[in-house]
């Protein structure tokens, strides 16, 4: 049974181990500079089916079911599959499930997803209700400019903020016991708004929600940025990144050579035109599933804080001209069994 | 207002939060923006130009040839959107290529390739003037404005 530490963060006594991680991504992120740490890097877009939803859905899929394949295990043999991502009622999670034989949880954190997904899988089987659960989460970059902004052939210029949304999926088997890096902590987020309403600058909007995270599992658990060899966001992009470090140092909390975003490390920001980086809820689950995974279990991390972060808005509330609510999810992640 | 952030202390969180955020985000570079789109944009207009002489050189009056060189241009803006180049030059033309005869035929043809995949008639039928329609609908609204002002000052 888990034990609660302060007011949000909580401790897995008996932490679930990643047992496995699996990712597929789009062929812009395949060229991007993680592409080696890929499992699966897409050729077509339309990863071989007529629509891009049908193609989001498909990668997240397959995430799930290499994820398996990986540890031998049939889908059968889960107890939980928890996924989300950002289309209308989840579609490409709940079209996903219907291939994947388990009981299934349908999940939305817009962006924050991933985390929330490693987070709440974790109670589940530190709680005792589930030995085995898969988690995925997965966007493409299609589908989420057709639901939230303009008709890819469209020809509009991008802000300099604007952030590029991530073709790609990644999976995490999680398990009760067996060899793996540990989740050890989580910290579930608030929502916080404060009063961005631009749907192209979202970076900006999460980053206090972010803050507000990560200093709430700061004080619960006793912790200071310094003790942690990774602290990484979801998608806050270069400007949100900023943000971010701005808001923290008011509360005199120092981000420096120890934490990074997904979305900065997804593509190289000088030659892929991405503007402020990656977005998107495949952006941290295949960046996690991909290079930090494969570190943690190298031993090169120890212990790596993830903080997945997302914008709670559609594409009603903003042209009703609503602010952004911003959530971040947070779980530490460690290379060892603790004692 | 809103009443998300209705508490004094937070409303005081709002405004030093936009502060912060003026300070960090990047600006747009208007100047390049600007010259880009003067050359874009002169670009079409002088395609279009061309285009006019030679109806014009072919022998059709002058109304005649200006009426089938916004056709040609339409039809340009359609296939280049087509074959996915408009809005690698929307990309960088900005207004220059929104503004012309081009970028409203980019406008229509573009979400009707995507709503292709939901049939003609609540896709095409349905979705492909999103973009265009308000520009239509004020349009003809002011159109008609200045008709019935014409009409009665005349």
């Amino acid at each position: 049974m888990g034990q609660k530490l302060g007011r949000q963060s909580f401790r897995f006594t008996k932490p679930p181990v990643i047992a496995a991680a699996a990712n597929i991504v789009g062929p812009m992120e395949g060229e991007g500079p993680l592409a080696a740490q890929f499992d699966w890097i897409l050729d077509d877009i339309l990863f071989g089916e007529p629509t891009w939803e049908r193609a989001e859905s498909k990668m997240l899929r397959e995430s799930a079911k290499l994820a398996l394949r990986k540890i031998n295990w049939q889908s059968q043999e889960i107890d939980f599959f928890l996924a989300g991502d950002l289309l209308n009622q989840i579609i490409s999670s709940n079209f996903a499930a219907r291939d994947i034989e388990a009981p299934f949880l349908g999940l939305f954190g817009a962006c924050s997803t991933f985390s929330e997904a490693i987070m709440v899988g974790s109670m589940l089987i530190d709680g005792g209700f589930a030995a085995r659960v898969l988690v995925a989460s997965g966007s493409h970059h299609n589908t989420a400019e057709r639901q939230f902004r303009f008709p890819i052939e469209q020809g509009v210029q991008r802000p300099p903020y604007a952030q590029w949304t991530v073709t790609g999926s990644g999976a995490l088997a999680l398990a009760d016991q067996g060899e793996g890096p540990v989740v050890t902590i989580g910290t579930a987020g608030k929502v916080v708004d404060l009063g961005i309403s631009d749907p192209n600058n979202m970076g900006v909007a999460m980053a206090p929600a972010a803050a507000d995270t990560l200093i709430s599992h700061f004080r619960d658990t006793g912790t200071a940025p310094a003790d942690y060899d990774l602290i990484l966001t979801g998608d806050l992009g270069t400007v949100g990144s900023d943000a971010l470090k701005e808001l923290m140092k008011m509360q005199g909390y120092l981000l420096e050579g120890n934490y990074c975003d997904c979305g900065t490390l997804i593509y190289d920001l000088d030659k892929q035109d991405v503007h402020a980086g990656g977005s998107g809820c495949g952006c941290s689950s295949v960046v996690f599933t991909g290079s930090i995974w494969k570190q943690l279990n190298e031993g090169r991390y120890r212990k790596v804080l993830l903080a997945a972060t997302g914008a709670l808005m559609s594409s009603t509330s903003s042209q009703q001209g609503e602010t952004i609510p911003g959530i971040a999810h947070a779980v530490v992640v460690e290379s060892i069994t603790p004692v | 207002m809103n009443e998300k952030t209705g508490s004094s202390e937070q409303q005081l969180e709002v405004a030093e939060y936009q502060e912060l955020i003026n300070k960090i985000r990047p600006r747009h570079t208007f100047l390049k923006n600007a010259i880009l789109a003067f050359l874009v944009g002169g670009t079409i207009c002088l395609i279009g130009q061309f285009i006019l002489q030679i109806y014009m050189g072919q022998g059709l009056e002058q109304q005649q040839a200006q009426a089938a060189t916004s056709a040609t241009m339409v039809f340009l803006g359609a296939f280049l959107t087509g074959i996915g180049v408009y809005d690698q030059i929307g990309k960088y033309g900005g207004a220059g290529s929104i503004v012309p005869i081009t970028g409203f035929a980019n406008s229509i043809v573009a979400p009707a390739m995507e709503a292709r995949r939901e049939g003609f008639v609540f896709g095409i039928g349905a979705k492909m003037f999103t973009i265009a329609g308000p520009v239509l609908v004020y349009g003809f609204l002011i159109s008609a404005l200045i008709g019935i002002s014409y009409f009665l000052l005349r």
